[in-house]
C-alpha cells in the first residue's frame, strides 16, 4: 500500500473563543499522495492558507490529525516542529520571501546551513540547484537585481534545498506574467511527476489548473467534492 | 555559514545608520553625563585626595573642607607623639578674596601648606617649583583660571584680602567645584592672609610610617588628641563629596542629569534595537517557515543586537573621549575612567540584547501566516 505524503483527518482550526469563536477549518479530511500536484481553490477567507499553514507545521490545529509520512504533527511539541518542516517541507510564497540581504546562492544556502551542510558542499549544492532552475548565471545576484520570475525560481531552488518530499506553494504565479507563470508551473509539475514530490498549490490563477492532478475546493473551512481528477 | 545577522545589518545602510545613530547618541549622552558627574565628584575632593596624607585632622564637627575651624597647633605635637606617625603638617583651606587689576573682587579657595613637607600642596606644576612658595607672599595659580584671575605672567603682583601676593608658579588641571579657583601658598602666608593666629591651624595632615595600619592609627590618634575629628583621607574625601553632592543639592542636579542620561540613552537604545528587529519580522517568519529553530532565530537577533551595540558603542565612546579630552582644557571636566568605559559597554550590550529579547518575544508570537502575505 502506497504511503501517503499527508493524511488529514477531521482537522479543525478555531480562532478566538466563546461567542466570538470562528472556525477557519471544520472537519477537514484530505489525502495527499507523493508525485501528485494538488490544487486548493476557494474564495478569500475560505481556509486555504490556514490549511497550508497547518500542513506546513507553522500553525497548530485545534483538533484532528495531520500525518506527514505517518508522523502525527498535531500536538507535536513546538521544539520538534522546525525539524519536521526542515526535513519534509519546502515552501514557495506568493511574495517570494527571499532574504534581501543575501545573494541568490546564499538564499538557497541558508536552508542547507539549517540542515548542517556547510562549506564547499553547501556552495556546490546551492549552485547546482540554481543551475537546475535556470539561474546558473545569477548565483551571486541580489534579489533586487532579479525579475519576479527569477525570484520565484530562486524560491523554488530554496524550497528544494532541504530535499523535501512535500512542496507547499501559495499563489506561486500571482506576481508573475503569464509566460513566467507557466514556466514556474511546469517546474512544479516536474517536481511532482519526475521527482515524486507531493506539490500542494493554493491558487486563484485559472491558467495553473492545467497542471493540476487534482483540484480540491475549500469553502467555509470545509472541503467540497473534488472538482477535477488527474488530467494533466 | 551564512551570517544573516551581519548581512541584515549591513545590507540596508540607511537603516543601519539610523540604528547606529540611536546607539551613538545614547552612549554619548550617558558617558558625558556620567563623566560630568564623576568629574564634579573628583573636583570637589581632589585637594584632599591628592594631599598624599594618610589622615586628616579637623576641628570637631567640620562638615567639609571649606568650612575648617581653627584649633591649637600644639595638637600637632600630640599627633607626632603617637606611635606610627611619620609626619604631621599644618594646613589651611579657606575661601578668600582676590582683587583683580580692574578693582573687582574674585573669590578664591586659598590652600596653605608646608612647602618643605610636600603634603597638601599643588600637583601638575607646569611653571615654577615648590621652593618658590617658601618666600613671603608667593602663590601658585592654575592655568585654567589665568583669565578669570587676570594673571598674565610669573612674577605678577596681585592682592589677596588686601595683602600683596606674587604669582610664582602655575599648575594644570586643579579645578574648583565652586566658582572659586584654588590658589596655593605656604601655611605661613595663609595664616597672614586670613589673620589666623600663629599658634592656630585649620587642619593637620598626617603621614603614617610605612606598614602601619591606617585605620588603627586613626583610632589611636583619635584617642590621644581631644576635641578633633580624625579621618582617613578616604573618609574625609567621602565626607567632602557627600557634602557637595548631597548636602548642597548641587550634586543632586548633576546626578539626576547622569541618571536621566542613562535612562534616556537606555530607552533610545531599546527603541532603536526593537525597531531594527521588528523591521525584519517577516524575514524571521520566513526563517521559521523554512525550518529554523527558535534558538537559531534567537541567535540571529541577538547577534544583530550585539554587532549594533559594539559598533555604536565604539563610535559613541570615541566621540565621548574626544569630548572628555577637550573638557580637560576647560574648568568643567568630563572624566571617563576605564571602569566607566567597561561598565557602559556591558550596559549597552545588556540594553541592546534586552531590547532584542523583547522583540524576539514578538517574533516568536507573530502570526505564522504573515509569511503568506504579499511583501
Amino acid at each position: 500500500m502506497e504511503e501517503l505524503a499527508v493524511r488529514i483527518r477531521d482537522l479543525t482550526k478555531l480562532y478566538g473563543s466563546g461567542e466570538t469563536a470562528v472556525y477557519a477549518l471544520k472537519g477537514v479530511n484530505l489525502d495527499i499522495h507523493p508525485g501528485e500536484v494538488l490544487m486548493l481553490l476557494g474564495p478569500s477567507g475560505s481556509g486555504k492558507t490556514t490549511l497550508l499553514s497547518i500542513v506546513g507545521c507553522i500553525l497548530t490545529a485545534t483538533s484532528g490529525s495531520v500525518r506527514i509520512h505517518g508522523l502525527e504533527t498535531v500536538g507535536l511539541s513546538s521544539r520538534k516542529l522546525p525539524r519536521v518542516r526542515l526535513e519534509n517541507i519546502g515552501f514557495i510564497f506568493q511574495g517570494f520571501n527571499l532574504f534581501p540581504a543575501l545573494s541568490a546562492r546564499e538564499n538557497v544556502e541558508i536552508v542547507l546551513d539549517l540542515k548542517g551542510t556547510r562549506g564547499a558542499n553547501s556552495l556546490g549544492r546551492a549552485a547546482d540547484l540554481l543551475e537546475r532552475v535556470g539561474l546558473g548565471a545569477k548565483i551571486n545576484a541580489w534579489p533586487e537585481e532579479l525579475s519576479g520570475g527569477q525570484k520565484q525560481r530562486v524560491a523554488i531552488a530554496r524550497a528544494l534545498a532541504g530535499d523535501p518530499t512535500i512542496i507547499l506553494a501559495d499563489e506561486p504565479t500571482a506576481a508573475l506574467d503569464s509566460h513566467t507563470g507557466r514556466n514556474v508551473m511546469e517546474m512544479l509539475h516536474e517536481l511532482a511527476h519526475e521527482q515524486g514530490r507531493a506539490v500542494v498549490i493554493v491558487t486563484h490563477d485559472s491558467r495553473a489548473f492545467d497542471f493540476a492532478d487534482r483540484i480540491v475546493t475549500i469553502e467555509d473551512g470545509q472541503i467540497r467534492e473534488p472538482a477535477k481528477q488527474a488530467t494533466a | 555559514m551564512v551570517s544573516l545577522a551581519r548581512r541584515n545589518l549591513f545590507h540596508d545602510k540607511v537603516r543601519f545608520l539610523v540604528t547606529l545613530t540611536g546607539i551613538v547618541f545614547s552612549v554619548g549622552l550617558a558617558t558625558v553625563q556620567l563623566g560630568l558627574f564623576y568629574g564634579f565628584l573628583t573636583t570637589t575632593s581632589h585637594v584632599i585626595a591628592k594631599s598624599q596624607a594618610d589622615l586628616w585632622i579637623t576641628s570637631r564637627g567640620v562638615g567639609h573642607l571649606e568650612a575648617g575651624m581653627a584649633f591649637p597647633e600644639r595638637k600637632v605635637y600630640q599627633v607626632l607623639g603617637t606611635p606610627g606617625v611619620a609626619r604631621a603638617e599644618r594646613q589651611i583651606v579657606q575661601f578668600g578674596v582676590w582683587r583683580l587689576p580692574s578693582g573687582a573682587d574674585e573669590a578664591i579657595l586659598l590652600v596653605g601648606f608646608n612647602p618643605d613637607a610636600g603634603m597638601g600642596g599643588p600637583w601638575n606644576i607646569t611653571e615654577g617649583n615648590l621652593e618658590d612658595l617658601k618666600a613671603d607672599d608667593t602663590v601658585f595659580v592654575d592655568e585654567l583660571y589665568r583669565d578669570k584671575l587676570s594673571v598674565t605672567h610669573i612674577g605678577q603682583t596681585v592682592e589677596i584680602r588686601g595683602y600683596r601676593a606674587r604669582v610664582v608658579g602655575f599648575t594644570r588641571g586643579i579645578r574648583s567645584f565652586t566658582t572659586s579657583p584654588p590658589v596655593f601658598t605656604s601655611f605661613k602666608n595663609a595664616q597672614n592672609y586670613f589673620g589666623i593666629k600663629e599658634d592656630q591651624t585649620l587642619y593637620i595632615l598626617v603621614k603614617a610610617e610605612p606598614g602601619v595600619d591606617i585605620e588603627d592609627l586613626r583610632r589611636r590618634v583619635s584617642e590621644r588628641v581631644s576635641d578633633v575629628d580624625v579621618m582617613t583621607t578616604a573618609q574625609w574625601t567621602r565626607k567632602q563629596q557627600y557634602y557637595w553632592m548631597v548636602g548642597t543639592g548641587a550634586g543632586v542636579t548633576v546626578l539626576t542629569s547622569a541618571v536621566l542620561g542613562l535612562l534616556v540613552g537606555g530607552v533610545v537604545v531599546a527603541q532603536t534595537i526593537y525597531s531594527a528587529t521588528v523591521d525584519h519580522i517577516r524575514e524571521y517568519g520566513t526563517l521559521k517557515a523554512i525550518g529554523a529553530s527558535n534558538s537559531y532565530i534567537y541567535r540571529v537577533i541577538i547577534k544583530q543586537a550585539m554587532i549594533s551595540a559594539t559598533i555604536g558603542f565604539i563610535i559613541g565612546m570615541g566621540i565621548s573621549l574626544v569630548a572628555s579630552y577637550i573638557s580637560h582644557k576647560t574648568t568643567t571636566v568630563v572624566i571617563v575612567p576605564w571602569w566607566m568605559i567597561i561598565s557602559l559597554f556591558v550596559l549597552t550590550l545588556m540594553m541592546c540584547v534586552s531590547a532584542s529579547v523583547v522583540s524576539i518575544h514578538k517574533v516568536m508570537h507573530l502570526d505564522p501566516t504573515i509569511v503568506f502575505e504579499r511583501g
